[in-house]
């Protein structure tokens, strides 16, 4: 009868700590995996802190938050044109691993842009609205449309889907004069970067 | 406060504690002392650019062809903190547009052309006899209306130094001048001595400041003479600091007269310190004693490729080219034009540019004295920039962290505080243009911000517009859901209809029009764009 009762009570706490060592060892997973989670997390937000933001998926990405998703898993860091060099700098001290120049491939680095509607032109198709990243157009069906500009971010996205291309990109103009003459600074940091190409 | 006092009483007369630091180039002063301080002839025509001070643009509130007349308002600011713009004599406006202004690009910014009749006739404006009696803020408003702004050079607005609304123990007025070429200062203190000193009163009574000093180069003994002559039975005194460059630089002075550092980031008037120039000093006589609005300021006229080297008292918007004729300009020794000094003046890009309120010095260079720059070598690391930094910087390495566009680590070793003095290129073995870095750098560096703040501001647009979107989606497929399809067609008709009726000049048939014109249009220039495409084929392949 005693050892009926031993075996029984062995049994039942043999159970139990092998079920509370399991949940615990689950709750360790899960407590891992969530502060990976966290940090990738971080890190891909601080890499799209770098980013321009101009969402206009010229590095091959629909916008910068997927595109420093693929930089924190590997991809390269040298292909967004509308941040260039500055932006391949600030990624290179934060990625530390060796920058390249920009892969000409996506595109060429460009003073900052502004979209401009011809509103005269515009036939209110409403396609641009649809187009733009940024909700930066105004219109309604059949109706004028235009841009605000200190929304655009000069991605270029609606100008192809203008049926009558009544849009046109313009150069912002540099709202600072520069007074300064500016010494030929070469980038020793990029002359020992290599080539990409 | 007591430290304050004792600090000032200890030093009463004497050198104070020089900077750490600092230079001694050679003294080129002796030849503009030699004349008097003179009124220039009225010129034909003046520049008057709008932008007076930092980018905000004053509103001209004349148009071409009226006729102004001497203090006239011309153009008036709407921002807080910027001066309105007065006529420096009676004539015509000819015109209101972009002119060169001075700057080492051809920089061209928005001017009133200026023609002067020769009769300089005033408008009415009432002198102030008995200011004692005028509280500190109706003397503040008199200076504001006096359009001053900081004429020592640097530019700075009197408004935010007068009335920062924080309590002013000591008021510094700086006539340490110690540029090798600059002696407006000594000029205007040498004959106005006592108008100075009663400005210094009245600025002092306008920013209820307990002390006030007078900063002087213990090297300009005319004016420390005239100074002392006026200054019996004064409650101002006077400080003699050694001549070292750059010692009359704001936080400087401060440091050498009261042995306190102005913390990175603040003003002087975090620490109950504020510094005007002499030239403010006088201005803010005029403007509150005379009644007269600002608008000439004293001038240097220097520089070896001049006959006559001397100082002039000269309306602002009077061209650098008039006075560099008014002192018999040697064309044939005459290599470059400095605007503000040999050390941090700036060459300017052409000389048919107007005198600013804030242009102290123009130098006409000449080969012998300013020989062209020395090839720039590597950096040899001897550290003489460092030991020459008067803000106790590490100059060679702040050139290679510029070098390599390095900007946060730029900003963490005090790029921020290098008040761009120039010593360390001055003693620079290498002859590194190492200012030129760090003001491309600072430039650099302030589009950066101004970009991360848009970015900000668009990222935050484009999660609106993504989860915009999404509701959107989530919206349609409800309605679909209930089949409530025919009902919303409905709907957005009569919303079109209500529309339609918004619009008086709206009908149906231009609009299919001018829909069927444009496609017309677009069906143009594709057929016209693969005929231009298949010609560059045709010629690509031949
Ligand atoms: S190319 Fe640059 S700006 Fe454009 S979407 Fe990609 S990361 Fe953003
Ligand atoms: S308006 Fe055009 S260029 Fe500007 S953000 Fe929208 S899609 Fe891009
Ligand atoms: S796509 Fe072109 S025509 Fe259509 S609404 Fe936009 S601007 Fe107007
Ligand atoms: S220019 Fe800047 S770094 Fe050079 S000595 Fe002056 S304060 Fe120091
Ligand atoms: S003085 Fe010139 S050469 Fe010497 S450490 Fe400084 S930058 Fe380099």
């Amino acid at each position: 009868m005693e050892a009926f009762i031993d075996k029984q009570l062995f049994q039942f706490v043999a159970a139990a700590s092998i079920f509370i060592f399991l949940a615990h060892r689950l709750l360790l997973v899960r407590k891992y995996l969530r502060q990976e989670y966290l940090a990738q997390k971080s890190v891909v937000d601080q890499i799209n802190s770098y980013l321009p933001q101009t969402q206009c998926g010229r590095c091959g990405y629909k916008g910068c938050l997927p595109y420093a998703r693929a930089i924190s898993r590997g991809d390269a860091i040298n292909k967004c044109p509308p941040g260039g060099e500055p932006t391949i700098l600030k990624l290179v001290d934060f990625v530390n691993e060796p920058g390249f120049r920009l892969n000409p491939a996506h595109g060429v680095f460009q003073p900052p842009l502004a979209a401009i509607i011809r509103e005269d032109e515009c036939i209110g198709c409403t396609k641009c609205i649809q187009a733009c990243p940024l909700d930066a157009i105004l219109g309604g069906p059949k109706l004028m449309h235009t841009v605000i500009s200190s929304e655009c971010t000069g991605c270029d996205l609606c100008i192809d889907p203008c049926p009558v291309d009544c849009i046109d990109l313009v150069l912002l103009p540099t709202p600072k004069p520069r007074y300064w003459l500016t010494p030929k600074i070469q980038n020793s940091r990029f002359n020992t970067l290599e080539t990409d190409l | 406060m007591r430290l304050v006092e004792n600090i000032i009483g200890a030093m009463r007369g004497k050198a104070g504690t020089p900077i750490p630091g600092g230079i001694k180039p050679p003294d080129y002063k002796q030849a503009t002392l030699r004349s008097r301080l003179m009124p220039t002839p009225i010129p034909r025509e003046l520049i008057l650019p709008l932008i007076q001070h930092g980018s905000t643009r004053t509103k001209p509130l004349v148009k071409p062809g009226d006729k102004v007349l001497k203090y006239q308002t011309i153009a008036c600011s709407e921002a807080t903190g910027i001066v309105d713009l007065h006529a420096p004599t009676s004539g015509v406006i000819r015109a209101i547009e972009n002119f060169a202004i001075p700057s080492p690009l051809n920089k061209e910014s928005m001017c009133i052309l200026l023609e002067s009749d020769g009769f300089d006739a005033e408008i009415d404006h009432n002198a102030i006899t008995d200011y004692c009696s005028l509280s500190y803020l109706e003397l503040a408003k008199l200076i504001e209306e006096g359009a001053i702004f900081g004429l020592g050079g640097e530019g700075y607005l009197n408004r935010l130094k007068l009335s920062s609304g924080k309590a002013v123990k000591l008021l510094i007025i700086n006539a340490a001048e110690n540029e090798p070429y600059i002696t407006a200062d000594e000029a205007l203190l040498r004959e106005k001595a006592k108008l100075v000193v009663l400005g210094a009163k009245i600025l002092q009574a306008a920013c209820m400041a307990e002390h006030c000093v007078i900063a002087i180069d213990s090297n300009n003994t005319d004016a420390i003479e005239a100074l002392e002559q006026t200054q019996l039975n004064c409650p101002i005194e006077l400080i003699k600091v050694a001549p070292k460059y750059p010692t009359g630089s704001e936080k400087q002075l401060i440091q050498t007269i009261t042995s306190k550092e102005v913390p990175s980031g603040k003003y002087p008037a975090d620490i109950g310190i504020l510094m005007h120039n002499v030239g403010t000093a006088y201005a803010a006589y005029q403007a509150v004693v005379e009644g007269k609005p600002c608008i000439s300021r004293i001038t240097t006229l220097a520089g070896p490729a001049l006959q006559t080297p001397k100082n002039f008292e000269t309306l602002i918007g009077t061209s650098v080219d008039y006075l560099l004729e008014l002192c018999g300009l040697n064309q044939q020794d005459h290599t470059m034009t400095l605007m503000g000094g040999s050390l941090m003046g700036v060459k300017l890009a052409r000389t048919d540019v107007p005198i600013l309120k804030t242009t102290s010095c123009i130098i006409a260079a000449s080969n012998a004295e300013f020989p062209p720059p020395a090839l720039e070598q590597a950096c040899i690391r001897c550290g003489f920039c460092a030991d020459a930094c008067p803000v106790s910087l590490l100059p060679q390495q702040l050139y290679l962290y510029a070098k390599c566009q390095y900007y946060s680590e730029l900003i963490s070793h005090g790029l921020n505080d290098c008040i761009e003095c120039g010593a360390c290129a001055y003693v620079c073995p290498s002859n590194i243009p190492l200012v030129q870095y760090y003001r491309a750098s600072k430039e650099e560096i302030g589009n950066q911000l101004k970009n991360e703040m848009s970015s900000a501001q668009w990222k935050q647009r484009f999660q609106y517009h993504q989860y915009r979107a999404k509701k959107d989606k989530e919206a349609s497929r409800e309605s679909k859901k209930r089949g409530a399809v025919a009902k919303t067609d409905e709907a957005v008709q009569s919303a079109g209809s209500t529309v339609q009726n918004m619009l008086p000049t709206f009908s149906r048939e231009s609009a299919k029009k001018e829909i069927a014109a444009a496609v017309d249009r677009v069906r143009k220039r594709k057929t016209r764009l693969i005929a231009s495409s298949s010609d560059e084929n045709t010629e690509s392949s031949k």
